[in-house]
């Protein structure tokens, strides 16, 4: 069931396909890879921390404690309550 | 190699892997090579010295140093103390919901602990240290992260996950009893408010008389308005397509100041003064806490984040690259008398307070407990969070510090003396720092001032003090060298684009400051009033607010009219009352290590403690009994109160009546505010460690830890996992498919 949720928020899984031109060596093929995989892996690293993917890790936590996404808020209602939140409960930032 | 394998359920995978590293020969080789490295380097900047230090030896001497420290002291602490259990449940995994409780990927927590702690503090205080030479600092800013900072923000974060996730305000209540926990709370509301207004302080004292500037920052508000609408309607939960759109309006926004500050209309309406400028800043900070968050501080937080790890990276880029040349000399007369014209005060014990965050910042309590705690995924990850965390944070400062003592010495003087020093023109300062400044080997001429203020396409740069404007000059000079970054020419808008960062930071902690700072006093009215509670009663939030701006407001007003220089009166009132905060935190730390049985190595938190306590009550003593006026604040008060009575209006650099009787009424706001910050964490100190006695007379061993709940979760240490973690997380991975389970926590490995 989590599958399209893990699969968006993993840097691991290659999704891209590097190895289908023939013409470069397969040493040249490898860098290419990991130059993808680690741009994959700042990319999700970026969302992670700029909070995009809240949404998907609310619903992986609500399937965990419900076992499945009925009931669940929808990702607009989720995105205006995650801000009204914060109206009630605010966070300090730092000096 | 050892390894053992935890679990709680027989059935499934094990929940935690126990690796006790054997010392191979390759590993000593390692090691020794890193100590090596972190030794030359301190040998580098601190005997060998010369003309031609560069920056690299700082990188390697900080970051050598932190490797071990947080290899062999940070391990340590967690070997006698932090002992994290790995069959324990954190309370993310507990009260997981998805939201402020819920299991986050460590390296993902890492970065959101970072950029909660880190701000503008541990970017201004080391410049306005550098006065004393680059080698006091380097050395504080190192040696004491590993051995204070890091201390406090780790064991602060451990023993709040332990009682899940409760706030250091809760956790001094729960050890210290009620009374020492409301003195502890008004002690965290007064620091909070001078806080801010220093922070307002230094970032007015960047954008008074900068249209350039101004223009800039005030375009933050309707950036900042646009992504909250286009995020709340258009776009829910694009986080980082609104990010990119408000940071390319960012960038426009800087280089349309240029045309702003060429433009003999445009410049003029932005041309504001001090004052005007407080006034915008507190009504901006009444209307930020009081609107819905997803108006301004949501999107707001989201830019200074963006902003804040970009420019960290390049910044850290720069340094490495260019390499700049240090200018300053290791150290200097200002860290042996207290004639520096940046902040008054001897070595001991003012640069340890001028330099707070960085080193040691007693805020960063406020993050460790109650925010980060409710999101760790296992115990063991504690020591990267808390330790790891502070040590980044710290090797900002390092940054901070060497952008600024690589700017020319002249420079640095004419920018960071108070205005009544130089009388705000190029020769005046020129004047001051060729015959008066008391430090040999700086020399300038009011063309060369001149030109640098042009450089960077502001009217002059003459008394910016505060820290912010050095290190905006410092950060362009460097950044313009690093290749395809438009050299010269762009120097003015790399000086814009790291005001514009600074002022950022600021902002944020200013708006989310205000509204933390006011749900603290409606919780505390609350005692009286019961409605103040309720935090949908519209006038109670509106009265509330009113009084913490108030607060901050008329320090902050103070601070921008002071006849003898806000920064150099205000700042170590902040350092002081940061330092206490710590204070606080480290005694309650303190105690709960002697009640749970660990007296053998309350050292841990005790030395920290004891050399904070010394640096805070020398310093609050000093500011409050001092005989000299330039550092007594009542000293200055009692000396410009009988030359008022006397009828004179005039005394040292101070002319005429107005302000003269600004200084006396200033100083009586500071010296009061000393004492009463003194006087109320020597009460928790004094509190926390009778409690701490009795528990070891006693020999009484008690616990306010929630209690053990088995996880059923696996999770890697550190940032990279080993290979004895990978293969369990593959377990974990094949178990779940085979029961159809959902993996607890975030996103990735």
């Amino acid at each position: 069931m989590s599958t399209t949720a893990s699969r968006r928020t993993d840097p691991a899984v290659p999704t891209g396909a590097v190895g289908a031109d023939g013409g470069v060596t397969g040493a040249l093929r490898l860098v290419l890879r990991a130059v993808l995989r680690t741009l994959r892996g700042l990319h999700w690293y970026l969302k992670e921390v700029m909070g995009e993917n809240a949404y998907l890790h609310y619903l992986e936590s609500y399937r965990r404690r419900h076992g499945t996404d009925e009931g669940a808020m929808g990702a607009r209602e989720f995105w205006k309550d995650l801000t009204d939140e914060q109206d009630r409960n605010p966070k300090a930032r730092c000096c | 190699m050892t390894v053992e394998y935890v679990r709680t359920d027989e059935d499934a995978p094990p929940v935690g892997v126990i690796e006790k590293p054997r010392w191979t020969p390759a590993r000593i080789v390692v090691w020794a090579a890193i100590g090596v490295v972190a030794g030359l380097g301190w040998v580098m900047i601190a005997f060998v010295r010369g003309e031609e230090t560069s920056a690299s030896w700082f990188v390697a001497a900080a970051v050598g140093s932190y490797l071990l420290a947080y290899r062999f002291y940070a391990k340590f602490i967690q070997w006698k103390i932090c002992k994290p259990d790995v069959t324990r449940a954190t309370p993310a995994e507990i009260n997981d919901n998805g939201r402020d409780f819920t299991p986050t990927d460590r390296r993902v927590l890492f970065g959101h602990h970072f950029a909660a702690i880190s701000g503008a503090g541990p970017l201004v205080g080391p410049v306005l240290a550098a006065q004393m030479g680059y080698l006091p600092g380097t050395l504080w800013i190192v040696f004491g992260v590993i051995l204070a900072g890091g201390v406090q923000d780790y064991m602060v974060l451990y023993f709040s996950t332990r009682r899940n996730g409760r706030s250091l305000g809760q956790m001094a209540r729960d050890e210290l009893g009620t009374v020492g926990g409301i003195i502890a709370s008004i002690g965290i509301i007064l620091i909070m408010v001078i806080l801010i207004a220093v922070l307002g302080v230094v970032i007015i004292n960047a954008l008074a008389e900068s249209p350039w500037g101004v223009f800039s920052i005030a375009m933050t508000i309707p950036i900042a308005l646009f992504m909250g609408v286009y995020m709340r309607f258009l776009r829910p939960g694009a986080v980082v397509e609104t990010s990119v759109i408000g940071v390319v309006l960012l960038i426009l926004a800087i280089v349309a100041g240029g045309w702003v500050n060429y433009d003999p209309v445009w410049s003029e309406f932005f041309h504001l003064d001090r004052s005007t400028l407080a006034w915008c800043l507190m009504i901006y900070g009444f209307l930020a806490a009081v609107l819905p968050v997803w108006v301004l501080l949501a999107p707001r937080d989201y830019l200074s984040t963006f902003m804040k790890i970009g420019t960290i990276l390049l910044l850290a880029v720069g340094i490495v690259v260019v390499n700049p040349t240090v200018q300053m000399p290791a150290v200097t007369e200002f860290a042996f008398n207290s004639d520096g014209p940046a902040f008054a005060g001897s070595l001991f014990p003012f640069l340890f307070i001028t330099i707070a965050c960085g080193a040691l910042s007693g805020f960063h309590a406020l993050i460790s407990s109650g925010t980060t705690p409710k999101l760790v995924e296992k115990e063991s990850q504690i020591r990267m969070i808390g330790y790891g965390g502070m040590i980044m944070e710290s090797f900002v400062a390092i940054m901070a510090l060497v952008a600024a003592v690589s700017l020319d010495k002249g420079i640095y003087f004419a920018m960071n003396a108070a205005e009544p020093l130089t009388g705000g023109t190029a020769q005046g300062a020129a004047d001051f720092i060729n015959n008066s400044l008391g430090m040999s080997g700086v020399e300038t001429n009011a063309a060369e001032l001149e030109q640098a203020a042009k450089d960077v396409g502001e009217e002059s740069i003459i008394s910016r003090t505060g820290g912010a404007p050095t290190l905006a000059l410092g950060m362009a000079h460097i950044l313009h060298q690093l290749p395809g970054f438009g050299g010269q020419a762009a120097m003015s808008f790399w000086y814009h684009f790291a005001v514009m960062f600074e002022a950022l930071f600021i902002l944020t902690t200013i708006d989310a400051g205000t509204r933390v700072a006011r749900f603290m006093l409606s919780d505390l009215l609350g005692n009286f009033v019961k409605r103040f509670r309720d935090p949908s009663w519209t006038v109670g939030a509106w009265m509330t607010t009113f009084i913490m701006v108030a607060a901050w407001g008329s320090i902050l007003l103070m601070g921008v009219t002071d006849p003898l220089g806000g920064i150099n009166t205000l700042f170590p009132l902040f350092g002081i009352s940061n330092q206490l905060l710590a204070a606080i935190a480290l005694a309650v730390v303190f105690a709960i290590v002697c009640k749970s049985g660990y007296a053998k190595y309350a050292w841990i938190p005790g030395i920290p403690l004891a050399a904070d306590l010394a640096v805070t009550m020398t310093a609050s003593w000093q500011k409050i009994f001092s005989s000299d006026p330039k550092l007594g604040y009542w000293a200055q008060h009692f000396a410009y109160r009988d030359a008022v009575n006397a009828g004179e209006t005039s005394l040292g650099n101070t002319e005429g009546a107005e302000a003269m009787n600004a200084v006396v009424r200033n100083t009586f706001v500071q010296g009061t505010l000393s004492i009463v910050f003194a006087v109320v964490v020597v009460l928790v100190v004094v509190m926390a460690l009778w409690v701490s006695y009795k528990a070891v007379a006693g020999s009484t061993v008690t616990s306010s830890e929630e209690p053990h709940t088995p996880t059923t979760y696996f999770a890697p240490a550190s940032f990279i996992a080993t290979k004895a973690e990978k293969e369990v997380e593959a377990q974990w991975d094949e178990y779940r498919r085979e029961k159809g389970l959902t993996k607890p926590g975030v996103g990735g490995h």
